[in-house]
């Protein structure tokens, strides 16, 4: 008892009243130090093998290799042309278009990137607060569904003034989430049951059970044939943050305030702690004091009300024209690679999910202006976490010099995620 | 930090949990058991339905024809709940003498649920008994190596999580060669390959590069499935008459075993891939556990600081038993190109590596244990097929949540706390 109120209370009071300069702080460090070149460097890499596939598999390029020694400039015109080509199609669709003819125009792909990226900032919390407690939450998937079909309802079937009517919606799905994720949390406290079997197995289950809603159940449109929802009530749908001409709706701020959120519960309060030491050593936090089961059920709870988080936010901000089954289109997942990008740590998650949802939005505008299959934003993603992972395979790889304390910075949420298992 | 916890801790249950006592928790078992009891009470008799199911035993190619079995199907469902009941009484009354229930029991407890279910579902029709059972087999292959691929990397203290990975590079890079060449065998071997490729990733950067085994395991899967869905958008679909038209491996009956009744058809009418599916769960089953190999990849897994102290290279055991791992992962990869859908499509594995990562852990890190998991996890895929094509009273998507569900229940009921190799996802630092 006493055990665990000692270190709850010495942080407690230590640390709040700092907490506002602190973020700043820490931020700056962030940017500062020798990670914050490792990530670029990281991203320039993964950026010139991503290169390289769109030059080797381009038609252009093929066919002006097979004459390079008669003229070797058009092989290197055409390599310029496509690589050029593709990227500057990904940062025009996804941060600012030149060829528009305004400002207000031109800044349109930034929002679709915001809008992209809310619902992995969301999802990728959940998460990375998972990790921090060491637990893997592979059910992204199916607590954005369930999400989805309880809040979707209470957007299209209850009938509540302007305002209320999201809150309420937003609340019950964010409950939804925590739902799904609470079971796994409690059937890992009460039996011991392996959170990645029972995340993966729940992301099927809720897939089929909010099929068969849609298709029979209380989801379904009346009249309509598709597995498919009624559209989302006027007065459940997310304002518009920048007019009705941009996609950017208000749960970008709810993703702001979900990074805020995170950020204070893992590190400013008594319960964060508790995550935390949990996570870095389930044993010693039992010796502690502290009830581990206990805290896997809250947490896997908040985790899913987080990604559950992202869930309402599709069905109440971005496609509010009806769900299907599709719905997560693949967030759940994408969702960890985020948490990973970010280190598990909430603003790093933020700004990995900003990251993510640009790559989304440029991808597809490079897929139809030049053809490169959107599959390439994958492989470049990847290669970006997977590099900044092993910062000394990238210091090899530049020649930098190796600074002692670096990679065991990176080596922080390291043994934390796999100290449960 | 691990010289000392380790040594200590594994006396007693590392568990969360504390100190279970052995009795206690038999009771699991029980409760689980009388959940499903009563469940099936529910569907067999209260639901239950009136009128013949028949299963038939035999293929119309076989020597030895079968009679088809023909059960009453309300009288089948009472008849199984007793049965059902009696078991459960029985286990109460061993965790009352505190003793633990047989595996065999729950194994005829489970079997006798399955007939139950099959007979009440199968009401007035009838239910190709081998042909359920061989699309089974074959849903499962894939997820067997890949679980054989994860136990064998997890035992030797690397998570792999990137099975899903090494099953798609596989089916990939088998699709392409074997394309290209006209030769199934070059493309299992060009499989095992891509396979040991993805291995090779995963190891160097946990091994080499310590790296969060979980973190690269994730990245991989997400890595293949962009490389392998963009050569496919690029290269492979334009140009889908040379490089995606795979010749499939040939259905080999074996002499005499393939005339077993049921048996036969079942498991050796097969392809070759399925029957090197075979040898691998018996080689991979031996060479764990009685093998010198096999006792250096355990240490290695469990303890890797002893390991080293007799003298044995953790990092390069672990380096070179994860590439054998991807080989192997990568034979199921083959599979679904060459043995089961004939032509590589994008993200064609469908999660069938995370699956097969469950089966792992549900088999508690042991092979044979793992195929069977596989084995119940490829049963209930394709019951589900077999009863929609019978017409099935259930919604099929609740007949295809059923497996998970089972998934759920038994992890939680039987399974309990599964304990990994101890040293499984740990960098071995050596100092």
């Amino acid at each position: 008892m006493s055990t665990t109120q000692g270190p709850g209370t010495v942080t407690g009071p230590a640390t709040s009243p700092t907490g506002a300069p602190s973020r700043w702080d820490r931020m700056f460090r962030e940017i500062t130090t020798g990670s914050a070149i490792i990530s670029v460097l990281a991203v320039v890499l993964a950026l010139v093998v991503g290169a390289v596939m769109i030059a080797f598999t381009n038609k252009e390029v093929q066919a002006s290799a097979g004459y390079f020694f008669s003229r070797p400039g058009d092989l290197l015109a055409a390599i310029w042309n496509a690589v050029s080509g593709a990227y500057s199609a990904l940062f025009q669709g996804s941060i600012y278009n030149f060829r528009r003819p305004s400002f207000a125009a031109g800044i349109k792909p930034l929002t679709e990137t915001l809008t992209f990226a809310t619902p992995l900032i969301m999802a990728g919390l959940g998460v990375a607060l998972g990790f921090r407690v060491g637990m893997f939450n592979i059910g992204g998937r199916g607590q954005m569904l369930i999400a989805a079909a309880l809040g979707g309802w209470v957007g299209f079937a209850v009938d509540l003034p302007y305002g209320l009517h999201m809150i309420v919606a937003l609340v019950v799905g964010i409950l939804g989430g925590a739902l799904w994720g609470g079971i796994v949390g409690l059937l890992k406290a009460r039996t011991g049951a392996h959170e990645v079997i029972t995340t993966i197995m729940l992301n099927y289950v809720a897939f089929y059970l909010v099929s068969y809603l849609l298709r029979e159940g209380f989801l379904k449109t009346p009249g309509s044939n598709n597995p498919k929802s009624p559209a989302t009530k006027v007065t459940a749908v997310f304002p518009d943050l920048l007019g009705p001409n941009y996609i950017l709706h208000f749960g970008f701020i709810l993703a702001i305030l979900a990074t805020i959120f995170t950020w204070w519960l893992l590190s400013r309060s008594n319960l964060g702690f508790q995550f935390r030491a949990v996570g870095l050593n389930p044993h010693a936090a039992k010796v502690a004091g502290i009830s581990v089961k206990r805290m896997y059920v809250y947490a896997m709870m908040l985790s899913g009300g987080l990604v559950g988080l992202a869930g309402i936010n599709q069905v109440l901000g971005t496609t509010t024209s009806g769900f299907g089954a599709g719905l997560d289109s693949g967030i759940g997942f994408d969702a960890i690679t985020v948490a990973l990008l970010g280190r598990s740590k909430p603003w790093g998650v933020f700004w990995a999910g900003i990251l993510f949802g640009a790559f989304k939005a440029g991808g597809f505008s490079m897929q139809a202006a030049e053809g490169v299959p959107i599959d390439i934003v994958l492989v470049v993603q990847s290669l970006i976490v997977l590099f900044i992972a092993a910062p000394p395979l990238v210091r090899a790889i530049f020649r930098l010099p190796v600074p002692g304390a670096i990679r065991r910075k990176t080596q922080v949420n390291v043994s934390q995620e796999v100290a449960a298992k | 930090m691990s010289t000392v916890a380790p040594v200590v801790q594994p006396a007693q249950p590392t568990t969360p949990e504390g100190p279970d006592f052995e009795f206690v928790k038999s009771w699991k078992v029980t409760i689980a058991l009388s959940i499903f009891t009563v469940l099936s009470f529910l569907l067999l008799v209260v639901f239950g339905r009136d009128g013949t199911s028949t299963m038939r035993l035999s293929t119309s190619s076989d020597l030895i024809q079968l009679p088809d079995v023909e059960l009453p199907t309300r009288v089948t469902g009472i008849v199984i709940t007793v049965l059902l009941l009696l078991i459960t009484g029985v286990s109460v009354w061993l965790v009352r003498a505190k003793a633990k229930a047989p595996i065999w029991l729950i194994a005829v407890y489970a079997v006798l649920v399955l007939i139950g279910f099959l007979a009440w579902a199968a009401a007035d029709k009838s239910i190709p008994v081998p042909g359920l059972l061989f699309g089974s087999l074959s849903l499962a292959v894939p997820l067997i190596f890949g679980a054989l691929g994860g136990v064998i990397s997890e035992r030797v203290g690397v998570v792999n999580i990137a099975i899903e990975g090494q099953l798609l590079a596989g089916a990939f890079t088998s699709a392409m060669v074997a394309s290209l060449t006209r030769q199934p065998l070059l493309g299992l071997l060009a499989a095992m390959l891509a396979g040991v490729l993805v291995s090779m990733v995963l190891a160097a950067f946990a091994i080499k590069y310590f790296v969060d085994q979980v973190i690269v395991g994730v990245v991989l899967n997400v890595l293949v499935i962009g490389l392998t869905g963009f050569l496919y958008s690029q290269v492979m679909a334009p140009n889908a008459a040379l490089l995606n038209q795979p010749p499939r491996f040939e259905r080999i009956n074996i002499p005499l075993l393939s005339e077993i009744p049921i048996i036969g058809p079942v498991f050796f009418r097969q392809t070759l891939i399925v029957y090197i599916m075979y040898v691998a769960v018996a080689v991979v089953f031996y060479g764990i556990f009685h093998t010198k190999w096999g006792l250096r990849l355990r240490s290695v897994g469990e303890h890797p600081q002893a390991a080293d102290t007799v003298g044995i290279n953790v990092a390069s055991t672990r380096f070179w038993n994860v590439s054998i791992a991807g080989a192997i992962v990568g034979l199921g990869g083959a599979y679904f190109t060459l043995g089961s859908v004939g032509a590589f499509g994008k993200e064609m594995t469908a999660g069938a590596g995370f699956i097969a990562l469950a089966a792992v852990i549900f088999g508690r890190w042991d092979p044979i244990r793992a195929t069977l998991a596989a084995l119940l996890f490829g049963f209930a895929s394709n019951l589900q097929n077999v009863l929609s094509i019978i017409g099935s009273p259930v919604p099929s998507e609740f007949m295809l949540m059923l497996p998970y569900l089972v998934t759920i229940f038994a992890v939680a009921g039987l399974v309990g706390q599964s304990r990994g190799p101890a040293a499984s996802g740990k960098p071995y630092i050596k100092s």
